[in-house]
């Protein structure tokens, strides 16, 4: 059951790098009713840097955001941002968990006037909100412009399926694939869709950060796959903004494009290209769109057993 | 209180991170390394780190260069078969390491300070600032490819030039002030 409107934590990237991302969320969300509403004042939730810095203002950083929401009045916050989503997710369950860390950050809050009590506010990734809430059903009869023929690589990369699996299999999940047969494309079969897009490596460690990213997208043109689609503005920078390098240090020329979800879902609603960002990234998307075929592709036919092959044992008369 | 001198360096490997207990249940299987993505660049599996741990070797741990390969992707922490929060465990050797001044993987660092340098002062993270900054400090030779990227970046609308900051800095700060004045304290409960 979808709520008319979601308190909504955009995070630093989707003001930054991933507009794309932003403006299909804001506009897929209107063509299925909801409204996302920002909450004030968020802050950043301080990605992988700050827990390697020092702990408690770590947690802190986190908590401000959680405490603001609960003072809203918001029991749910909608996060389109992994990275953002498992900070903020975490320090809920952290403080829940242990209650000395709930005392130790709560006494930080208090300089700032604020208080949180953990469980207050459940938060979410938009992709759980909009495939729980919705639902495929609901979702099969709003598609307009069916993604036939275009064959997508469903990449949850690492943080909504781990530590905490919200709503899937932790090692091999599934949820995104049925959402794309929903829209009409197909789903390819893709091993590396948990493994890491290398975090911040690109930065600080190029080469371990562009192997990973070359594994990634190999295993998904391998299984002839047009486009991966991801749930995290890092995994898009990432596999994206780095695929050349990685091909030129591979010797490989691999061309492709990376997708957020809410962008496929967006064209699936019938929305223009334009209006989901698509044209921001460095692997162009639009070769991969132009294969969306007006007719569904023809069932494969199920391949009777093979004459030649090694016959069935027959009893002896 | 137990101040740090009574305590092992295992068990201060466990007192500052939530969950750390289950450390002493390590069992050597090596999942973790196993499942590791960055693993072939580590010098010591987690595995091999927990080993050492136990056998009270802080300075070669608080060297190795594992916790900075970490990508935190958790891939170890879900499949440790006995629970042992690995990730969170390489997020307080590196803020040890860090403490002990004993890190030989500095751009790891610059980078994360770089990083929250700028969250501190506004509340929120500044790309094209961290950028430059971080490689103008600590990777000059690279500003060519980077320039060219950034130039690329904007040509997508994707690298504001301009940071944004919240509105209630102070009360951030103040926060922030706070926490690092308790954790300066409580650092081993």
């Amino acid at each position: 059951m979808t709520r008319q409107a979601y308190t909504y934590y955009p995070g630093c990237s989707l003001q930054h790098r991933s507009h794309a991302y932003e403006s299909s969320n804001r506009n897929v969300a209107q063509a299925l009713g909801f409204d996302l509403v920002e909450m004030d004042d968020w802050n950043c939730c301080g990605a992988t840097e700050y827990f390697s810095l020092n702990r408690l203002p770590a947690y802190a950083l986190v908590a401000r955001n959680l405490a603001r929401a609960a003072n809203e009045g918001a029991d749910e916050l909608v996060v389109p941002c992994s990275a953002c989503f498992l900070n903020l997710h975490k320090t809920d369950k952290q403080m829940a968990q242990y209650p000395d860390l709930a005392r130790s950050v709560n006494q930080a809050l208090a300089a700032g006037d604020l208080h949180y009590t953990p469980g207050t506010v459940r938060v979410r990734h938009l992709v759980e909100v909009i495939i729980s809430d919705i639902g495929f059903t609901e979702l099969a009869t709003r598609i307009t412009r069916p993604l036939y023929g275009l064959k997508l690589a469903a990449y949850y990369g690492c943080l909504i399926a781990r530590p905490d699996s919200i709503f899937d299999s932790t090692e091999h999940p599934t949820t995104m694939d049925r959402l794309f047969e929903v829209l009409g494309a197909e789903s390819v079969p893709f091993a590396l869709k948990t493994f890491c897009c290398g975090g911040h490596m690109a930065q600080i460690s190029a080469e371990t950060g562009f192997e990973m990213i070359h594994k990634i997208v190999k295993n998904a043109a391998e299984n002839g796959a047009d486009a991966i689609v991801t749930v995290c503005p890092m995994c898009q920078l990432n596999l994206d903004v780095y695929q050349n390098s990685a091909n030129k240090l591979f010797d490989t020329d691999y061309q492709v494009p990376i997708l957020f979800f809410t962008q496929v879902l967006g064209l699936a609603l019938g929305l223009k290209p334009s209006d989901l960002g698509i044209g921001q990234e460095f692997v162009d998307a639009m070769p991969a769109i132009n294969k969306i075929s007006e007719v569904p592709p023809p069932k494969p036919k199920r391949e009777r057993r093979d004459k030649q092959a090694l016959p069935m044992p027959v009893m002896p008369e | 209180m137990k101040t740090s001198q009574d305590l092992t360096f295992h068990d201060r490997v466990v007192a500052l991170t939530p969950g750390g207990e289950a450390l002493e249940q390590c069992l050597q299987c090596g999942s973790c390394g196993g499942s590791c993505p960055a693993g072939a660049d580590m010098d010591h599996t987690p595995r091999g780190l927990f080993a050492m741990i136990r056998a009270e070797m802080e300075d070669e741990v608080l060297r190795s260069n594992t916790p900075w390969y970490c990508v935190s992707c958790y891939a170890c922490t879900t499949r440790c078969p006995q629970q042992i929060p690995i990730t969170d465990i390489m997020y307080t050797l590196k803020q040890m390491a860090i403490q002990a001044g004993h890190y030989d993987h500095p751009h790891a660092t610059k980078f994360s300070e770089t990083f929250i340098g700028f969250v501190e002062q506004r509340g929120r993270s500044f790309e094209a600032g961290l950028a430059t900054r971080y490689h103008l400090y600590h990777h000059p030779t690279d500003m060519v490819r980077l320039g060219m990227m950034g130039l690329n970046m904007l040509r997508r609308n994707r690298l504001p030039l301009r940071p944004k900051s919240i509105r209630e800095v102070d009360q951030l700060q103040a926060i922030l002030a706070e926490a690092k004045a308790i954790a300066a304290k409580e650092t081993y409960r």
